[in-house]
């Protein structure tokens, strides 16, 4: 309800605003903006574009979070690895995300490849920071019971480090998916000619207002869905037990 | 048949214990006192192979099973599962008879967070005995449970101990409990602490 009322604050505001400016050209209101998704949608533009962005925020996703599951982990459990990699890992937090697309299309090229490797490379340190924090946290207690009952490592992984990590594992993952879309809509607007963000580059440059709202706003609803049905299910069962 | 050979263990060059040997028969019941801080679970932690940084040697068999202070559960999955996920090959309804033996069965599909503490200790009891070990290591296994729990506690531990015969070393504070389940007690004393005679 909070929420509802909240959203419609904020349309009431953009009203206000368009009302005030009263040049379609600098904000057009919310309802004129239907006309040109329509047109989008009829055209077939808007769900072209919006499927490659997908594609590359679901590939840039994945790798991320598996590549900085992987080195998080690897830190949080091995002090001396953690020595050797961490000043590595400030270096990368610290690059702007701009400088990594930028030399990405340099050494790699113009192509895909290159665009998802720097979203990738973006996200990376982040994912790695916030799950070495939860396996500097893990439970020695636990560690050492399946350490005496012999408990096989895949099982010790599954159903012993990953459940504790799980809330570090959601927040990396809701934060992830958020910045991550971002990045690519930079990296579509500064080297692809598909997507959101080449689409938002193009009706820059045209000066429409409306076609970038249009496009921006699109893809936001994608992402909130993408939040309410998977990855706030996916919160609800990996802490259903705190919940019992 | 346990046999414990610690020559040295130290912690950042602090000497902790020295010339540790005992050994331990299967069906044999080992209680293992002394003063607070002593080394007691210390020496359990080398013997259990969780802490291998010290001098000396320990024979135990793979088949091995530990009780902490704390139950130390995965309270992400359910009661049975946490005897099934550390006891993959054993029969789910060998299982379910070991919650039967401490009380627990109708609470296989439950949390442990739904369970009392009591009923989170018993559980953690099912779990070592539900693989059949040889050797039995338990760290004040009935320490801050009210009397009545721990004399709950003791005659079920007592039971399963008979049941499975297994070579049992345990820490206590608690002379009675040490009457009551050992057949055999050892002394840890000095510093560093080694066996008072």
């Amino acid at each position: 309800m909070v929420r509802a009322l909240s959203l419609l604050g904020l349309l009431l505001l953009w009203m206000v605003a368009a009302r005030l400016t009263d040049d379609p050209q600098v904000l057009p209101g919310p309802f004129a903006l239907l006309t040109p998704f329509a047109a989008e949608i009829r055209s077939g533009a808007l769900p072209y574009h919006l499927l490659h962005t997908l594609v590359r925020v679901a590939w840039a996703f994945a790798l991320a979070m598996s590549i900085g599951m992987a080195l998080g982990l690897a830190m949080g459990l091995f002090p001396a690895l953690d020595r050797w990699l961490d000043p590595w890992l400030v270096v990368f937090l610290n690059l702007p995300a701009l400088v990594l697309i930028v030399l990405c299309y340099l050494w790699i090229g113009l192509n895909e490849t290159a665009a998802i490797a720097a979203v990738t490379l973006n996200k990376i340190p982040n994912v790695t920071t916030i799950i070495r924090e939860g396996a500097r946290a893990l439970d020695p207690g636990l560690r050492a019971m399946a350490q005496v009952f012999r408990m096989p490592r895949r099982t010790y992984l599954r159903h012993v480090i990953l459940p504790q990590l799980a809330p570090y594992t959601t927040g990396a993952a809701r934060s992830g998916i958020a910045v991550i879309w971002k990045i690519v809509l930079v990296v579509e607007f500064l080297g692809r000619s598909n997507g959101i963000g080449f689409q938002i580059h193009l009706y820059f440059q045209l000066f429409d207002v409306a076609h970038v709202l249009v496009y921006a706003l699109s893809f936001i609803a994608v992402m909130l869905a993408v939040e309410w049905l998977f990855l706030q299910p996916w919160e609800r069962r990996v802490r259903r037990w705190r919940l019992a | 048949m346990i046999r414990v050979d610690v020559r040295a263990k130290d912690y950042d060059g602090v000497p902790v214990l020295r010339d540790v040997r005992f050994d331990v028969a299967r069906g044999e019941t080992v209680a293992l006192l002394g003063p607070s801080g002593i080394g007691k679970s210390t020496l359990l932690r080398l013997i259990a192979g969780i802490d291998t940084d010290f001098e000396g040697h320990v024979e135990a068999p793979e088949a091995m099973a530990i009780v902490f202070q704390e139950p130390t559960l995965l309270l992400w999955r359910s009661v049975l599962d946490n005897i099934l996920l550390v006891h993959p090959r054993l029969p789910r309804d060998e299982a379910l008879a070991t919650l039967g033996k401490v009380g627990l069965r109708g609470k296989e599909t439950q949390f442990p967070t739904q369970l009392s503490l009591g009923q989170q200790r018993r559980l953690s009891l099912a779990r070592a005995f539900a693989g059949k070990p040889e050797l039995l290591i338990m760290d004040e296994p009935f320490v801050s449970l009210d009397a009545a729990m721990a004399d709950e506690m003791l005659g079920l531990a007592e039971a399963l101990i008979a049941e499975t015969r297994p070579a049992t070393i345990f820490v206590t504070h608690a002379e009675p409990e040490a009457a009551r389940l050992a057949t055999r007690h050892l002394v840890l004393g000095g510093r560093p602490a080694t066996l008072q005679p």
